[in-house]
C-alpha cells in the first residue's frame, strides 16, 4: 500500500516524451495514487475553464481498466480513424519488485540486519520508481487528449474526467480478449492484403515506409535500451552487495578499509545513472514505439479506406455495368471516397504533428538525460576524489 | 694433526702425490691413506681454484709463518706423528689423536665425500678438545696443532726436497692461509682471490659479535642458513649436516674464547675452500651462516625502507603444441642488491617452474613459521583452452590474468625478507635452466600423494584440540578465520560485478548499434544527427565500461583472489604452530609417563631398570624443553610473520584501492567529456 504525492516530482514526472501545448483551459493531471493489492486507483485531477464541464475543478478516482475502456472507446469511434489516437497506458506491472520483496522476506534470517535494511530500501526505491512510472504513463494518456483539439471535445473523455462514480467498466472476459486477437490478426491479414492496393498519395507512401522502417528501429532501439539499464542496474546491486560486503569487513577488520563509505555512495549514484537512463531514454523510446503503433494504425485505417474506396468504385462500375442499384452504389461510392479524402486530409496533418512533436520530445529528452548523465558523473568524481583523499592522508 | 694433513691434500696437484708419501713416512699410515682416497675423490677440475690461490700468497709465505712454524711446532709435530706413545704433552696430543683415530675410523673419510662433510666434523671436535686449556694459548696452540702440523711435516719435506718448489709453494699456502690469521690474530685472510672469501671475511670480522648472542640466535639461523648458499642445488642435505654440526659449534664457542671461533671458522673455510668437488657452495654454506644471520638482518632493514628489486613478469609464450604445450614466461628482474650477480637478468620459466619453487618453499619455511605465499592455482580448464583454442579472447584473457598473477606472486616472494635470501628464489631469478619441477602436476601420483597428506592434516587438524592460551594467537586464529570469509564473499560479489559490467558494456554496445540504425532512418536530419552522435557516445561509454571492467577485475578482484589464498597460507602457519604445540604436547605427556614408570620402578625396587627409566625421562625432558623451545620459536616466528602480513595487507589494499578509485575517478571524467561532448548536439535539434 503505497501512496505518492506527485506533486513534488510533477516536472520530472511530465518530462516524458510528450509535448503538450500548455492550454490552460484543460489541465489533467494525477496528483495521487494509490495501490491496493494488484489495482492501482489514480486520482485524476481537471482544471478547466471549458464550459462543458459542470465545475471548474473536480477529482476522480479512476483504475487502469477505465484508461484502457476510454482508449477503446476513442478507438472504435469511426470519426477518429483520422486521427493518431494516443497509446493506452501499459498494465501497471509490480510483480517484479514484489516478487523480489517477498524473497527478501524469506532470505531475511540469512541476512545480517544492515544487508536487510539496505535491500528493503533498494527494494523500496525500485518499487516507487516502477509505481512512478505508472502513474506518469497514465497522466501522459490523459494529457495527450486533453491537449488535442478533437479529443477533448469527446464525450467520453469528459464523463471519465467528470462523473465521479465507479465507471464500472468491467475487465475483458475471455471472450473478447480472444475477439480482440481475432481482430489482430484479422488486421495484421488485412495489411498484408491491402499492401497490394496502390497507394495514390505520394506522402503517404512515404511516410508508411518511414514509418514500418522506423517502428522496427525503435522497437530494437527501446529493447536494447532496456537491457541496457537493466545491466547498469545489476552494477548498481553489485555496487550495494560489494559495499555491504566491504562494511561487513571492515567491521571485523580496522585496518585500512575507509572505501566502504564511498562505495555505498557510488552504489546509490550508480542506481540513479540507471533509474535516470531508464525514464528519460527507454521511457522515450518505449513510448514512442507504442506511439508509432498508434500512427501505424492511422496508416492502415487509411488504407483500409482506401481500399474500400476502390470497392466501392469498383461496385460502382459493376452497379453500371448491370445497369441496376447504381444510385446506391454511386451513394457509396462518395462516402467512400469522402471519407478516405476527410481520413487522408486529417492524416496528413496528424502525421505531421506527429513528426514535430517527436523530434521535440527526443530533443528535450536526450538533453535532459545528458544534463542527468553529466550531473552524476560530476558528483561520482567528487565523491570518489574526496575518498581518494581520505584514504591518501592517513 | 691428522685432520690437518688431511685436509690439505685435497688440493694438491698430482705431482705432489709423492711428496705425500714422503711425508707419510713420517706420519702414521692411516694418515696417507685416508689423504690419498682424499686426494682421489676431487674432480680434477678442482686442481684449478687453489692454484689461484696459490699464486698470490708465494710471496708472504717465507716471511715469518714458517719461521714460526719451524721455531716450535715442528717439534711437536713430530713427536705426535709418533702416536700416543709420546709423554710429552699429553694432554694436547691425546686430544688430536682421538681426533685422528676418529678421522681415520669414521667412513665419511673413507668415502669420496668432498671435504666438506669431514671438515666440520673434525673441527667441532677439534674446538672442543682445544677447550680444556681455556686461555689464548690453548687456542693457539690448538690452532698449531691444527694447522701447522702439515706446514711443518711439509716444510720438513721442503728441507728435504727444497727442489719441489711447487710442493712447498702449496703448503706454504696452507700456512699462509691459516698462519697469519693464527698468529696476527687479525680476522682478515690475506689476499682473498675467490669470491668466497669476501664472505668469509665478512663472516670472521662478524663472528665475535654474533658469538656472544645467545644461542637462540644460532638456532635461528639454522633455520635461515639454507638461505645464502649460492646455487648448490645438490647439497642440501649436506649443508643440514653441516648446520647442526655449526649450530653445536657455536653453542660451544660461547663458552669459549672469542678468539676460538672465528679461527676455527677460518680453519674449516680454508679447509674447504681447496677442496673442491662443490668448492662454492660448500664454502659459502658452511662458513656464511653465522654472516648469514647478520646480512639478513641488514637486508630486513634494508628491505623495511628502500626495497630494490623489481620483477616482472612478461611476455606469455606458447611453447610446443598440442597437449603438451605449455606457456613461457620472461622473468626479468632488476637490482641493486649485491647477492646477485649483476643488476638485471631475464630467465624463462614456465607455469609449473613457479609451483615448483612454491614447492620448494613451502617445503622448507612453512614448517618454520613462516608465511610462503602462494602461486595462482593451476587451472586446468584454462590452460587446456590455450593449448587447443587458437586465438580465442578467453584464453587470451586467461593467459594475461595468469601473468599478471604470476608477477604479484614473485613480488610477493622477494618482498619477504627471509624468502628472498633463500637459494631457490636466487636460483629461480638468475639460472638459465632449471631442473623440471615435478610433482606439480595435478594428477600425478605426486600431487594424490599430496592430496593424501593434505586430507591426514586436516584430520589431525580437527583431532588436535589446542587450549590456546596466548590471546593474541587466539583472537588472530578468528580474525583471519572470518576475514578469509568476508573476502571470499566480497570477491564473489566482485567478480558478479565483472560479470555485469561486461553485460553491460555488451548491451550498451548493442544498444548504440541500434541507436546508430534509428538514427539512420530519422527523417530530421539534426535528430538523426544527434542520433547518430548518440550512437557514438554509446560506443565510447562501451569501451570505457570494458576498461572498467578490466579495472575491476585486476585491481580489485584479483587482489581479493590473492589475499584468500594468502590467508590460507597464514592459516596454514597456524596450523604449523598448533602441530609443534602437538607435538611437545605429546612429549609432555610421555615424559609424564616415564615418570610414573620410574616411580613404580622405585616402588617395587628395581635398580636395574631405574637407571634406564632415569635415562629415559632425562632423555624426554631433553626433548620436551627442545620441543618447547621450537613451539615457542614457531610462535614467534608466526606472530612476526602474521603482523607483516598485516601491514603488507594493509598497505597493499590501500594501495590497490586507491589505485581502483583512481580508474573509477578516471572513467567517469571521461563520461563526463563525453556527455558534455554530446550535449550541444542534443540542443541543435530543431
Amino acid at each position: 500500500m503505497t501512496s505518492i504525492s506527485e506533486d513534488s516530482d510533477k516536472e520530472k514526472v511530465r518530462s516524458v516524451s510528450v509535448d503538450l501545448n500548455n492550454d490552460a483551459s484543460l489541465v489533467i493531471d494525477i496528483p495521487d495514487a494509490l495501490c491496493e493489492r494488484d489495482k492501482v486507483k489514480f486520482t485524476v485531477h481537471t482544471k478547466t475553464t471549458l464550459s462543458s464541464f459542470q465545475k471548474p475543478e473536480f477529482s476522480v478516482p479512476r483504475q487502469h481498466e477505465e484508461f484502457i475502456w476510454l482508449h477503446d472507446t476513442i478507438v472504435e469511434t469511426e470519426e477518429y480513424a483520422g486521427l493518431i489516437i494516443p497509446p493506452a497506458p501499459p498494465k501497471p506491472d509490480f510483480e517484479g519488485p514484489r516478487e523480489k520483496m517477498h524473497k527478501l522476506g524469506e532470505g531475511e534470517s540469512s541476512m545480517t540486519k544492515e544487508e536487510y535494511a539496505k535491500m528493503k530500501q533498494e527494494l523500496e526505491a525500485e518499487y516507487l520508481a516502477v509505481f512512478k512510472k505508472t502513474v506518469q504513463v497514465h497522466e501522459v494518456f490523459l494529457q495527450r487528449l486533453s491537449s488535442h483539439p478533437i479529443f477533448r471535445k469527446d464525450r467520453n473523455f469528459q464523463i471519465f474526467l467528470e462523473y465521479d462514480q465507479d465507471l464500472s467498466v468491467r475487465r475483458k472476459n475471455a471472450k473478447e480478449m480472444f475477439g480482440g486477437f481475432f481482430k489482430n490478426m484479422v488486421k495484421s491479414a488485412d495489411e498484408v492484403l491491402i499492401s497490394g492496393v496502390k497507394e495514390v498519395d505520394e506522402f503517404f507512401e512515404q511516410e508508411k515506409t518511414f514509418l514500418l522502417d522506423y517502428s522496427s528501429k525503435i522497437k530494437d532501439a527501446s529493447a536494447k535500451a532496456e537491457k541496457m539499464t537493466r545491466s547498469h542496474k545489476n552494477v548498481a546491486d553489485d555496487y550495494n552487495h560489494i559495499s555491504g560486503a566491504l562494511n561487513s569487513t571492515a567491521a571485523d577488520n580496522n585496518t585500512a578499509f575507509k572505501k566502504t563509505i564511498s562505495v555505498c555512495v557510488l552504489q546509490k549514484l550508480e542506481d540513479r545513472v540507471a533509474s535516470d537512463q531508464e525514464l528519460k531514454l527507454t521511457e522515450l523510446l518505449r513510448y514512442y514505439t507504442r506511439d508509432i503503433q498508434a500512427a501505424k494504425d492511422l496508416l492502415y485505417r487509411r488504407a483500409r479506406a482506401l481500399a474500400d474506396n476502390e470497392n466501392s468504385n469498383k461496385a460502382l462500375d459493376k452497379a453500371r455495368l448491370k445497369g441496376k442499384d447504381i444510385a446506391q452504389a454511386e451513394e457509396n461510392q462518395k462516402q467512400c471516397l469522402q471519407k478516405f479524402d476527410k481520413l487522408s486530409e486529417s492524416g496528413k496533418k496528424e502525421l505531421t504533428s506527429f513528426k514535430a512533436r517527436r523530434v521535440v520530445a527526443f530533443r528535450k529528452n536526450l538533453i535532459e538525460m545528458t544534463e542527468l548523465e553529466i550531473k552524476h558523473a560530476k558528483n561520482s568524481v567528487s565523491l570518489l576524489q574526496g575518498s581518494i583523499e581520505i584514504l591518501n592522508s592517513n | 694433526m691428522a685432520a690437518s694433513s688431511e685436509r690439505s691434500p685435497p688440493p694438491f696437484p698430482d705431482s705432489e702425490e709423492p711428496e705425500l708419501l714422503e711425508d707419510s713416512d713420517e706420519g702414521a699410515d692411516a694418515f696417507t691413506g685416508t689423504s690419498i682416497s682424499e686426494m682421489d675423490s676431487p674432480s680434477p677440475d678442482s686442481t684449478k681454484p687453489p692454484k689461484d690461490i696459490f699464486n698470490e700468497p708465494l710471496e708472504d709465505i717465507f716471511s715469518d709463518p714458517l719461521s714460526n712454524i719451524n721455531s716450535e711446532p715442528q717439534k711437536k709435530v713430530d713427536t705426535k706423528i709418533p702416536s700416543p706413545s709420546s709423554d710429552e704433552a699429553v694432554d694436547l696430543f691425546s686430544d688430536p689423536l682421538d681426533d685422528d683415530s676418529e678421522v681415520v675410523s669414521s667412513p665419511e673419510v673413507q668415502n669420496p665425500m668432498p671435504d666438506l662433510l669431514n671438515e666440520p666434523v673434525q673441527a667441532p671436535k677439534s674446538d672442543v678438545l682445544g677447550e680444556p686449556p681455556v686461555h689464548k694459548n690453548a687456542a693457539r696452540q690448538q690452532d698449531i696443532f691444527e694447522d701447522p702440523p702439515k706446514g711443518s711435516s711439509k716444510s720438513s719435506s721442503v728441507k728435504k726436497a727444497a727442489s719441489a718448489e711447487l710442493f712447498s709453494d702449496e703448503d706454504e699456502e696452507d700456512l699462509f692461509k691459516e698462519l697469519p690469521k693464527v698468529v696476527t690474530k687479525k680476522p682478515q685472510p690475506s689476499g682473498p682471490p675467490v669470491d668466497v672469501f669476501t664472505e668469509v671475511k665478512s663472516d670472521v670480522k662478524v663472528k665475535p659479535q654474533v658469538k656472544d648472542d645467545p644461542t637462540d640466535l644460532f638456532a635461528e639461523e639454522a633455520l635461515t642458513a639454507p638461505a645464502p648458499k649460492p646455487s648448490a642445488s645438490s647439497s642440501s642435505s649436506r649443508t643440514n649436516g653441516v648446520h647442526s654440526e655449526e649450530h653445536d659449534l657455536f653453542s660451544e664457542a660461547t663458552v669459549e674464547l672469542s678468539l676460538d671461533s672465528p679461527r676455527n671458522d677460518r680453519k674449516k673455510k680454508d679447509a674447504v675452500k681447496p677442496s673442491v668437488s662443490a668448492p662454492v657452495a660448500p664454502v659459502a654454506s658452511s662458513s656464511s651462516k653465522a654472516p648469514s644471520k647478520t646480512l639478513e638482518e641488514l637486508e630486513e632493514e634494508e628491505s623495511e625502507d628502500t626495497f630494490d628489486l623489481n620483477i616482472s613478469v612478461t611476455n606469455p609464450e606458447k611453447v610446443g603444441d598440442g597437449m603438451n604445450a605449455y606457456m613461457a614466461y620472461k622473468v626479468s628482474t632488476q637490482t641493486s642488491l649485491t647477492m646477485f650477480r649483476s643488476k638485471t637478468f631475464t630467465v624463462r620459466r614456465r607455469f609449473s617452474d613457479f609451483l615448483g619453487l612454491y614447492e620448494k618453499l613451502s617445503e622448507k619455511h612453512l614448517q618454520n613459521g613462516y608465511i610462503v605465499p602462494p602461486p595462482p592455482e593451476k587451472s586446468i580448464l584454462g590452460m587446456t583452452k590455450v593449448k587447443v583454442g587458437k586465438e580465442d579472447p578467453s584464453s587470451a584473457e586467461f593467459v594475461e590474468r595468469r601473468r599478471a598473477a604470476l608477477e604479484r606472486y614473485l613480488q610477493r616472494v622477494v618482498s619477504h625478507p627471509s624468502l628472498l635470501q633463500d637459494p631457490d628464489v636466487r636460483e629461480f631469478l638468475e639460472k638459465e635452466e632449471l631442473p623440471r619441477a615435478v610433482s606439480t602436476q595435478a594428477l600425478s601420483g605426486a600431487g594424490f600423494l599430496k592430496m593424501l597428506n593434505k586430507a591426514t592434516d586436516a584430520v589431525s587438524k580437527m583431532t588436535i584440540k589446542m587450549n590456546e592460551q596466548d590471546v593474541w594467537f587466539d583472537e588472530k586464529i578468528q580474525d583471519v578465520e572470518n576475514e578469509e570469509q568476508h573476502m571470499r564473499k566480497l570477491h564473489v560479489m566482485v567478480e558478479s560485478l565483472v560479470n555485469h559490467r561486461k553485460e553491460l558494456s555488451g548491451n550498451t554496445a548493442v544498444f548504440a548499434k541500434s541507436v546508430a540504425m534509428l538514427g539512420s532512418s530519422e527523417d530530421n536530419t539534426a535528430l538523426s544527427r544527434a542520433l547518430s552522435q548518440l550512437a557514438e557516445v554509446e560506443d565510447r561509454i562501451e569501451q570505457l565500461h570494458q576498461e572498467q571492467a578490466a579495472n575491476d577485475f585486476f585491481t580489485f578482484s584479483e587482489l581479493l583472489a590473492d589475499y584468500i589464498r594468502l590467508l590460507g597460507a597464514v592459516k596454514g602457519c597456524f596450523d604449523q604452530r598448533m602441530k609443534a604445540w602437538q607435538r611437545w604436547q605429546d612429549a609432555e605427556n610421555m615424559l609424564q609417563k616415564k615418570r610414573e614408570v620410574e616411580a613404580k620402578l622405585l616402588w617395587a625396587n628395581k635398580p636395574d631398570k631405574l637407571q634406564q627409566a632415569k635415562d629415559e625421562i632425562a632423555e624426554w625432558e631433553a626433548k620436551v624443553t627442545q620441543y618447547e623451545r621450537e613451539f615457542e620459536r614457531i610462535s614467534a616466528t608466526v606472530r612476526k610473520e602474521v603482523i607483516r602480513f598485516d601491514k603488507e595487507k594493509a598497505r597493499d589494499f590501500k594501495r590497490q584501492i586507491i589505485k581502483y578509485l583512481e580508474s573509477l575517478l578516471n572513467s567517469q571524467q571521461q563520461l563526463i567529456k563525453y556527455w558534455e561532448a554530446f550535449l550541444p548536439e542534443a540542443k541543435a535539434i530543431a
